[in-house]
């Protein structure tokens, strides 16, 4: 190892989370950036890998529509029993510098954003937010669900894309979550602020486009009645951070968390890209009405990649707005859920201050050590799906990163340091 | 019908999980419950009880396992209600206090960056451990945990001796720094004694009679009861004497010990002998007969306060406190009731009892310990109920009247008993009212002998003070109320229980005598020492959150370090991250 001891690699690699540069540079079709997505049929899918028959029902519904939408299939029917078949292959987004919501479903064709971490020079990508009811995310595959994809293809990605090359040098993302963080998102079950402050930034650079009136009045109702638009942007923004900070290749550093629906995937900064998987959780939280806790589907997508990064559920405390939808306690509640995440992580990100936390520095750098010492799972906030397929989202909650998957990695990382 | 009720990975104290028990067992209907940890040592426990089942063999440390016994199944839901309510309650009421609350010791010292004190519950296999880790942050340990292996005791000393730290314990009971009564402690005035002591009810009872008489105590420094063993040297003891020496507002120095190694006692006292103050010493069951130089030898733990009350006073010291009228009117005592039982809970009582009557028996003054049985001879019983033999499993009986009730029944029911001698101990951590606990199977007792045409009598003292959370002067009042005799010291509890069955014991004239010093000590304190003595502690309570009470009462600053087993107990997992430090 070329570092003196653990605590000194950590440090390295917290120090480039807080240093990272993330700006949203532009919003292309996934291929364009993925090559993987050029040979033959492809689709990436969110968590660590798994198969066609180990998904639960939106990711599968999820694979449908993204069938329907590449024009694979004439039907779902038939697009169903060739995904069964094992006709398309499936592969991580994290594997190719991507993250994806619930399902994590990106095909070829779907716009993604790109962020670009300008320390380390790397990029990530991410689709779009497609606002809520039938989403693909959530495993819809209906007409409406498609066509929607199709004009984010058509209209709303080339129409950012040209806004964003109309900026100087494309959007500081840092200084974006700065302000919103203060303005009460934690940037996974809020992101309204950020979303605003995305949509004030962008908007003035969308009037100047030459385009037909009527795209760019529907983009701006888009982006005015999605709430949680900017959470994909904060998920790339996560995932080049985090991309950026595993270069150190030492320590004991959290650098990526996500789900699957199966298995809950972690890596952390001295295994490379090896993942450690252990059974996912099933989130508890609120209900839409007419739901309950038996419609939840376990623990899906790659969106805890913002609690990897220190927001999210670890800055439960900034997001006063939506402790309710996490525990009954409101405002204390949140504030002990982000006291004890402190307890697990290395530092405290002095980019990222919350008022309501006294303007102390969001947390930064799990260390999977303290997890397994302590015994404390990093929190989740998350999105509840309909175990069934096309159902979509049926509540919010939390849920908890298991413990399992830090006990391995480190048992995995004291071998290769050849301790054991 | 035996039920098994195994909740994963929740991890309580285990005084939270007696108490718990404790709290259930009067449900109707149920026959015998348990709640413990699953710890190997605990699935004994049950197997003990009688309440081991198939299901319990699954459980881990880290594992709340709750067994019940009951014929009836709806119990089963009744007591898991009532036990979820009991911990939710007590996690509520943690919501607005004045102190933080961490899992790490790194957010303790990042919460309280100039802690100088860890006070630490933990078990005590673990207990070490931690006390290791405060020393190496540089911090004074104060370790309540018992089951801390002399080994242990000894490197944690020597490291602590080494980088000029105090290792209060283990097995620590009782302290008082600046005001602040830790652990289980009486609230007592502060004032101008310094009290260093290896035995925990001798600390409690001395400070408390010193307050009762008007005087008050700079520091009670424990230092464990094993302190003046021979592996140990009274690393400690030797420290808190020249603690208290340089420490400017103490004038009168107090050393309280049970029966020491015969070498280290002469060194301590040696190093006493090389002091600018003067000294009341008290060494459990031996008999002195003079005072020599600037050291006054008790006999008895009244005497010692008395003495160092005279010496706060400037006033003459008496060649004898056995002053009291010890007689009582008309004891009436039918034929054959000739024995005393003593029942203590605190140790060193017990001990000062035994002492006594053994004294009076003319069988010497030496203590032995037997099961618990600090005396037993010609039918006179002295039990310390604190001993571990009562207390595995169990909550120390000055929290839980139940192992003595059954005591005091039992001591009923043998017809040479003619009078029984108890303790009340008060003060932080012990129970809020122990007089009405007690009194139904007092009363019992009573009522036995009697039906028997027997007399019973019972003799109490009550130790605490004004001040303790439980009134002191309504504790004696009950009592009287309820025809016992109540004495206002252990010592004059003990004479006057001997009294009733005409046994008496001798008490010297001691002269002062000149004394020459013959050894040289350096009697210099390291920096951190003068700070802990000259400032009220800044605290990291580890373990047991109840203990914070006192700390925050009498303005102390407090984090609480909810602490748990690393890794939940796996031995693996804390293997592994030993590793990787």
């Amino acid at each position: 190892m070329k570092y003196n001891s653990i605590d000194e690699a950590n440090k390295a690699v917290v120090e480039k989370i807080v240093n990272s540069a993330p700006f949203l540079v532009d919003v292309v079709p996934a291929k364009s950036k993925i090559k993987e997505l050029n040979e033959g049929k492809v689709i990436l899918h969110a968590g660590p890998p798994i198969q066609w028959d180990d998904m639960t029902g939106p990711m599968q519904g999820s694979c449908i529509g993204a069938s329907l939408f590449e024009g694979w299939y004439e039907d779902a029917d038939s697009a169903e029993k060739a995904l069964a078949n094992g006709e398309v292959t499936f592969i991580p987004c994290h594997h190719v510098n991507a993250v994806g919501p619930m399902g994590g479903i990106t095909t070829a064709n779907m716009p993604v954003f790109v962020v670009e971490n300008r320390t380390d020079g790397n990029e990530a990508y991410c689709i779009m937010n497609e606002g809520i009811g039938k989403v693909l995310r959530f495993g819809a595959y209906s007409e409406e669900v498609v066509n929607r994809l199709k004009w984010m293809q058509d209209v709303l990605g080339p129409t950012l894309s040209k806004a964003l090359k109309l900026t100087d040098d494309g959007m500081n993302l840092n200084v974006m979550i700065a302000k919103a963080i203060t303005m009460g998102d934690e940037f996974h079950q809020r992101n309204i602020a950020a979303s605003l402050i995305f949509m004030k930034e962008i908007s003035p650079f969308i009037v100047q486009l030459d385009m037909d009136e009527k795209d760019m009045k529907d983009v701006i109702q888009f982006l005015a009645d999605t709430d949680q638009f900017f959470l994909n942007i904060a998920m790339a923004t996560g995932k080049a951070v985090m991309d950026g900070a595993r270069k150190i290749e030492e320590g004991t550093v959290v650098t990526a968390m996500c789900r699957n629906g199966k298995d809950f995937g972690i890596r952390i900064s001295g295994m490379g890209d090896q993942w450690f998987t252990a059974p996912v959780n099933t989130p508890q939280g609120l209900f839409f009405t007419g739901y309950s806790q038996d419609d939840a589907n376990p623990d899906i997508g790659d969106s805890a990649i913002t609690e990897t990064f220190g927001v999210g559920g670890m800055a439960m405390i900034a997001a006063p707005g939506v402790t309710r939808f996490v525990g009954a306690g409101g405002f204390n509640d949140a504030l002990s859920t982000s006291n004890e995440m402190m307890e697990i992580c290395m530092d405290q990100n002095s980019n990222f201050t919350i008022p309501t936390w006294d303007f102390q520095g969001a947390c930064l750098g799990i260390d999977a050590r303290k997890v397994v010492e302590t015994g404390i799972e990093p929190v989740i906030n998350t999105g509840i799906a309909h175990k069934e397929a096309g159902v979509g989202q049926v509540g919010a909650g939390t849920v908890r990163a298991p413990k399992e998957c830090f006990e391995k990695a480190l048992e995995a990382y004291a071998e290769k340091l050849g301790l054991i | 019908m035996i039920h098994t009720i195994i909740k994963k990975n929740s991890y309580q104290d285990s005084i939270n999980l007696m108490l718990l028990t404790n709290a259930v067992s009067s449900i109707e209907g149920v026959n015998k419950v348990q709640i413990m940890m699953g710890t190997p040592a605990n699935k004994d426990i049950f197997k003990d009880a009688g309440l081991y089942t198939e299901d319990l063999a699954t459980a881990e440390s880290n594992d709340m396992a709750i067994v019940i016994d009951t014929e009836d199944e709806s119990k089963v839901d009744e007591v898991l209600e009532k036990a979820d309510q009991y911990l939710k309650d007590q996690s509520i009421s943690g919501g607005s206090e004045a102190f933080e609350t961490v899992r790490t010791w790194d957010r303790a010292t990042k919460a309280l960056p100039d802690a100088n004190l860890a006070l630490i519950s933990v078990p005590g296999q673990y207990a070490a451990e931690e006390a290791h880790k405060a020393l190496d942050l540089g911090m004074h340990t104060f370790l309540f945990s018992d089951n801390v292996p002399m080994d242990d005791e000894v490197a944690l000393k020597q490291k602590a001796h080494e980088k000029g730290l105090l290792v209060m314990g283990p097995d620590c009971g009782t302290g008082i720094l600046d005001g602040i009564p830790m652990a289980f402690a009486n609230v007592v005035k502060k004032g101008r004694i310094g009290v260093v002591g290896a035995s925990g009810t001798g600390i409690q009872e001395v400070t408390a009679i010193i307050d009762r008489l008007g005087e008050g105590v700079s520091h009670a420094i424990g230092t464990g009861g094993r302190d003046l063993k021979e592996p140990v040297g009274a690393i400690t003891m030797m420290d808190g004497i020249k603690a208290l020496e340089n420490h400017a507002q103490t004038d009168i120095i107090v050393i309280i010990s049970k029966p020491p190694a015969k070498e280290v006692r002469n060194e301590v006292v040696e190093l006493l002998h090389g002091l600018s103050k003067p000294v009341v010493t008290i060494f459990l069951g031996e008999k002195p007969t003079k005072h020599e130089g600037n050291i006054y030898q008790a006999y008895t733990l009244e005497e010692t306060a008395r003495i160092a009350v005279d010496l706060a006073r400037d006033k003459e010291i008496k060649k004898n406190y056995a002053d009291g009228d010890y007689t009582v009117e008309h004891a009436e005592l039918a034929e054959g009731q000739k024995t005393i039982k003593g029942l203590f809970s605190g140790g060193t009582l017990a001990s000062e009892a035994a002492v006594l009557i053994s004294d009076a028996l003319g069988l010497g003054s030496e203590i032995t310990n037997v099961d618990g049985y600090v005396l037993k001879e010609n039918g006179h019983e002295v039990v310390d109920l604190g001993d571990d033999k009562y207390t595995q499993g169990k909550p120390h009986p000055m929290i839980d009247p139940e192992t003595r009730a059954k005591f005091i029944e039992k001591a009923a029911e043998d017809e040479s008993t003619a009078v029984i001698v108890l303790d009340y101990v008060l003060g932080y951590g012990s129970h809020e009212d122990m007089a009405s606990a007690l009194m139904p199977s007092i009363e019992k007792a009573v009522a036995t002998a009697k039906e028997n045409g027997r007399t019973l009598h019972v003799v109490a003292s009550v130790c605490g003070t004004d001040n303790d959370p439980q009134s002191y002067q309504g504790h004696r009042d009950r009592l009287k109320e309820a025809g016992i005799i109540v004495k206002d010291s252990n010592n004059e509890a003990v004479r006057t229980a001997m009294n009733i069955v005409g046994l008496q014991v001798e008490d010297p004239e001691k002269e002062l005598v000149p004394y020459e010093a013959s050894k040289q000590f350096d009697l210099s304190v390291s920096e951190e020492i003068k700070s802990l003595l000259n400032n009220k502690p800044t605290i990291i309570n580890v373990g047991l959150k109840s203990f914070t009470d006192a700390i925050t009462a009498y303005g102390g600053r407090v984090v609480q370090y909810d602490w748990r087993p690393i890794a939940g107990g796996n031995e693996k997992m804390r293997k592994i991250l030993s590793l990787l430090k």
